[in-house]
């Protein structure tokens, strides 16, 4: 590697150094050997750096300052839904009554843990038109998992033997990727011109072995499914279960329900929706949402309330088990709690007029410039396709993924959706000020100016990030996955 | 309109802090949308599905206020800074730095997302691979993920690849292992077809001899926890060389990886994958989440081992930089062919285990873990002296132990909370024949003066 | 680039025969598409293929994709040497890109495959 790489932490290394404070034993010490067998005892210590706490402090100070974050600059990423965390939610998680309790403390011992999860389930029920929401999964792919074994579990306690599980050819990939963890083979179904889901197709699609169809809506195109009233005629009509994966949650709130569109179970993603922070890739918090019928599969254990007592009850024979131990992304469930009590339920509904009025205006801005591959008023966020572009002088949409980092903002999703070409899905949140949209436009339509006047300038972008263009073939074919160096 | 939606319209409608958008600027933005009002870019929501009324949620408080009542919800909870913990069994109160948080709290990396433009997120992505290289060095294993869920999940998921790497379908469970990563094991594994068989522990450790009995040319994998749930010590290398004479993986779930410090790592003894709860590497115990799936695994297993992968690369100019890489593993290439469909991981509180990791440092495992030792040793010596208190197993531990009680374990831990102490675990939830069972848990944290006031409060109740 | 003396499937695997065994790879026209190939999951030798049937995995930066029998038969050869480069599926990928060798069991399966001019048409190309 060269001289002007970055350090990774262990070669700052210098043996003898510390980082660390701690007490000496206040106890007799015993012997080792006489407290462990031999065989047991580790015999070298891991090869972790020594460093000083002030060797630490500016390590991940600087590798702060090599990343790109909310608090720094726009998201345009669409179905991610990247709006402002509140500060405020990180002083109320960081609470020592709740940071500081343990999962196994007898319950009269959580109350206000367990009433704070229970009034969550109460406001997030009524947000979405279900009857009962769960907390356990720790992001949305596992609320998928937890509902799809739900749903798996509905249908065998009624002697159903169904194989097959219905999906869009618009689905984000957790969807056949959790249909196919849960044991069901995947059908997919064409969109239509329109965007929406083909309801011929999907009646040809649909029978008794079907268990389940599995819809975002609005859809990863920003579209809302003009058909639900029918999608959900055809597949309760054979007996199936309708999931709504609900990403796209944001667009909804104080409009319309779920519950109301039909559907059964629903995930929702506490880190997008409701604000809890990304943190670079995670925790997130993954609440499902389920119709009474589905009920007793519920995972264990289920809050319940008896007079003013809280308690977690564990006795449900017919539940699917856990998905993971404890209770779910509890410090992340104070926050989006946080969340709701702050809003009230015109905030919420305001969250959702103005994250789409924000859409559809970033879309009139874009659109005469830019390939739109379904023309509708969109929802939270839109789905342009960088065709014209790349037809032009062969300047791809990642090339202009990569030149939007030059100007300050994070690129939006590309190549997502998979049946647009070229896609660039954009997705503002309600969070965001007009004059920050106004100046992301201005970034785009130079970077489509640019493609015409200079497209090497955008193929060889990005120029201004710390790094350049990296070589992840390189990555791939040869995986270096960890340091090789001796502290 | 009807007149009850009109009102909601035009009641008041505070200007949030969170949404900049003003009157003026919402009129302009219809303006060059050409539509008169928000309500017609909703237009497309079938009458049948709009909801006509607010919704029924508590009155929006203020910041002020909101804090008041969450601080009122908090203190209704007997946390670890109230009271001395004694409890464990898979979460752990151990000193976190205060380094950690203050650094892996910031907004750089607290409200970052996904690494997928790489250019732009070195941070993130390095800390990434410097905890995957960290957490090789602890494990002794040769390639590590970036996170999975939780201990649990990714016990149940190593299982799961286990069963791809070796095309068999059943796994052997020690009851050893903690019953939630057991119940979480069996969730997962029912809807593939993976048959679990639970053999039971004897005298608190895994049974070999059973093991060997129940294993076949269909087992995938043998799954132990070590230390294991009641804190004892496992014969991990005549486990892993059992099951590799029948052709089967030997997976290592580990509840808390400080123990690491001090004993010999599972990669030494013949593990082959090492599935585990990484909350002790500078988390608190948050009523149980979020927490850190960890998983770790032998060079050759790479391109089967779920989740995110950071790698090394350079550069168009040579600089060495980062990327997510074996991404065709993950959901979003493969689909339905994923290794798993896990999408959103842990990565914060991976930064966090690997700040914590790196400001302890090669001595500063060793002594912490030696604290642990120490002080559980030190505790357990007291409470087994004591009359009508016996430890349930010979077994060697690290820093939990089974107590057997003269008292319920759910009366003691009643009776306790007067001299301000959390008890520890009750038993005879998940082991019938452990109903005067007792979980002890002394980490670092516990001080002589709190294991001394146990001993005497326990003397007195017994 | 489309080798005359090869026949094609409609899943972008080519065939050769050479005395009486079949020579398996990837055409240009799938290696284009995949762009750089990063690992190629191949079957054990003795493996018995079905045409049209998946026996191994090839994977690019950013997709992957079931390799399908364009015969069946019993694997006698693999090429081992994907493992160190895979990108001479990119490069060569009639030549050095081979990816297993079978032997048949019916010759005339190969019937059913196209011509090189077929597969040109198939995939929108104008034959030369």
């Amino acid at each position: 590697m060269s001289a002007k790489d970055f350090p990774v932490i262990v070669e700052l290394s210098t043996p003898g150094r510390v980082g660390f404070s701690f007490p000496e034993p206040d106890v007799p010490e015993r012997p080792i050997e006489r407290l462990l067998p031999v065989d047991q005892i580790r015999e070298a210590p891991p090869g972790l750096p020594e460093v000083s706490e002030l060797d630490v402090v500016r390590h991940y100070t600087r590798l702060s300052h090599r990343n790109f974050s909310i608090d720094e600059g726009f998201y345009p990423l669409g179905s991610c839904t990247m709006k402002y965390n509140p500060k405020i939610h990180e002083e109320t998680a960081a609470l020592p009554g709740f940071r500081r309790l343990h999962p196994y403390a007898p319950a009269e011992e959580a109350q206000g843990a367990l009433q704070l999860m229970w009034e969550l389930e109460r406001a997030l029920a009524e947000v979405s038109g279900m009857d009962r929401v769960t907390f356990q999964p720790a992001a949305g792919a596992h609320g998928e998992l937890t509902g799809m074994l739900m749903v798996r579990a509905y249908f065998a306690a009624r002697g159903e033997k169904r194989t097959k599980v219905i999906v869009p050819d618009s689905a984000h990939g957790t969807n056949p990727a959790t249909a196919a963890m849960v044991g069901y083979q995947v059908i997919t179904v064409k969109s239509d011109s329109r965007g929406n889901m083909d309801v011929r197709a999907l009646r040809q699609a649909m029978d008794e072995s079907v268990a389940a169809i599995m819809l975002t809506n609005p859809n990863t195109l920003g579209l809302f499914e003009e058909s639900i009233v029918e999608l959900e005629e055809i597949v309760h009509g054979r007996g199936g279960q309708l999931y709504l994966d609900g990403a796209n949650f944001n667009a909804m709130l104080g409009m319309t329900r779920p519950g109301d569109q039909g559907f059964d179970v629903m995930h929702m993603n506490l880190h997008k929706t409701f604000t809890t922070p990304h943190g670079g890739g995670g925790p997130g918090a993954g609440a499902v949402g389920i119709r009474s019928h589905l009920t007793p599969f519920l995972p264990v254990p289920v809050i319940e309330k008896e007079g003013d007592l809280f308690r977690l009850d564990d006795a449900r024979p017919q539940s699917i088990g856990k998905i993971r131990a404890f209770y779910g992304n509890f410090g992340n469930l104070v926050r989006a709690y946080t969340y709701i009590r702050t809003m009230g339920a015109d905030g919420l509904r305001q969250i959702a007029e103005t994250a789409v009025l924000n859409a559809n205006y970033m879309l009139a801005r874009l659109r005469g410039r830019f390939d739109l591959p379904y023309d509708r008023v969109c929802k939270h966020e839109f789905v342009l396709a960088g065709t014209r572009q790349k037809k032009r002088t062969g300047v791809t949409t990642r090339d202009m993924a990569k030149r939007v980092l030059d100007y300050g903002f994070h690129a939006p999703t590309i190549y997502f959706p998979l049946i647009v070409e070229e896609a660039i899905m954009i997705e503002p949140t309600e969070t965001e000020s007009k004059r920050t949209m106004d100046e992301f436009v201005d970034a785009m339509l130079a970077i489509d100016r640019e493609t015409q006047d200079n497209p090497d300038l955008v193929r060889s972008a990005p120029h201004t990030t710390p790094v350049k263009r990296l070589d992840e073939v390189r990555a791939a074919r040869q995986p270096d996955l960890r340091w090789k160096t001796r502290p | 309109m009807t007149a009850r939606q009109k009102s909601v319209d035009v009641a008041a409608r505070a200007q949030h802090k969170y949404i900049p958008a003003t009157d003026a600027e919402r009129e302009e933005m219809l303006r060059v949308i050409g539509v008169p009002s928000v309500d017609a870019l909703f237009a497309d929501i079938p009458a049948a599905v709009r909801l006509n009324r607010p919704l029924r949620l508590p009155p929006a408080l203020s910041d002020p206020e909101v804090v008041a009542h969450l601080r009122a919800l908090a203190e209704r909870n007997t946390h670890c800074d109230s009271a001395a913990c004694f409890l464990g069994a898979g979460a752990y109160d151990h000193y976190v730095p205060s380094v950690v948080w203050a650094l892996a709290g910031r907004g750089e990396f607290l409200t970052a997302y996904t690494p997928y433009q790489a250019e732009l997120m070195q941070g993130e992505l390095q800390a990434g691979y410097e905890y995957q290289s960290m957490l090789c060095e602890l494990t002794g294993m040769d390639v590590a993920n970036a996170s999975m869920y939780d201990g649990a999940s990714a016990t149940a998921e190593a299982a799961v690849m286990a069963k791809d790497l070796t095309k068999r379908n059943e796994v052997i469970v020690s009851t050893a292992v903690h019953p939630e990563y057991r119940q979480v094991l069996r969730t997962y594994t029912g809807p593939l077809g993976i048959t679990v068989a639970e053999v039971p522990h004897r005298l608190g450790v895994s049974d070999a001899e059973a093991i060997a009995r129940a294993i076949t040319d269909h087992t995938a994998a043998v799954i132990i926890q070590h230390p294991n749930f009641f804190g004892s010590l496992e014969e991990g290398k005549a486990l892993a060389d059992l099951a590799h004479r029948h052709g089967a993986l030997l997976v290592c779930a580990i509840a808390d990886p400080l123990s690491l410090g001090i004993l010999k790592p599972p990669g030494a003894w013949g593990a082959d994958i090492v599935a585990g709860e990484g909350q002790s590497l500078g988390n608190h115990v948050n009523f149980g989440g979020p927490y850190l799936g960890m998983m770790a695994t032998r060079q050759e297993f790479v391109r089967r081992i779920p989740g995110r992968l950071v790698g090394a690369t350079v550069d168009t100019e040579g600089r060495r930089g980062f990327v997510l890489t074996l991404q065709t593993r993950e959901q979003h290439i493969r689909r339905e062919r994923a290794s798993s469909n896990i999408c959103t991981n842990e990565a914060l509180l991976t930064l966090a285990a690997a700040i914590y990791m790196a400001a302890l440092g090669k001595q500063g495992l060793r002594k912490v873990a030696g604290l642990n030792l120490q002080k559980a040793a030190y505790a357990k010596e007291a409470i087994s002296g004591l009359r009508g208190y016996r430890l349930a197993f010979d077994a060697p531990t690290f820093h939990e132990f089974v107590v057997r009680t003269p008292v319920a374990p759910e009366e003691i831990n009643r009776r306790l909370r007067r001299h301000q102490i959390i008890g520890g675990a009750p038993l005879g939830r998940w082991y019938p024949d452990l109903k005067d069972g007792w979980l002890v848990c002394v980490t670092e944290q516990r001080t002589r003066e709190e294991i001394d006031r146990l001993t005497s409060a326990l003397e007195e109740i017994g | 680039m489309y080798p005359k003396d090869l026949r094609y499937s409609t899943e972008h695997e080519w065939a050769k025969v050479e005395q009486r065994r079949v020579r398996v790879g990837v055409t240009k026209f799938a290696a284009d598409k995949l762009s750089d190939v990063v690992f190629v999951e191949l079957p054990q030798v003795g493996a018995q293929v079905t045409y049209m049937e998946p026996f191994g995995v090839i994977e690019s930066v950013k997709a992957v994709s079931d390799l399908y029998a364009p015969v069946s038969g019993r694997v006698v050869e693999v090429n081992t040497s994907l493992s160190e480069a895979p990108e001479v599926v990119n490069t060569d990928p009639y030549g050095r890109g081979w990816i297993i060798l079978v032997e048949p069991k019916d010759l005339k399966e190969l019937d059913k495959l196209m011509t090189a001019e077929q597969y040109l048409k198939a995939i929108g190309e104008d034959p030369e």
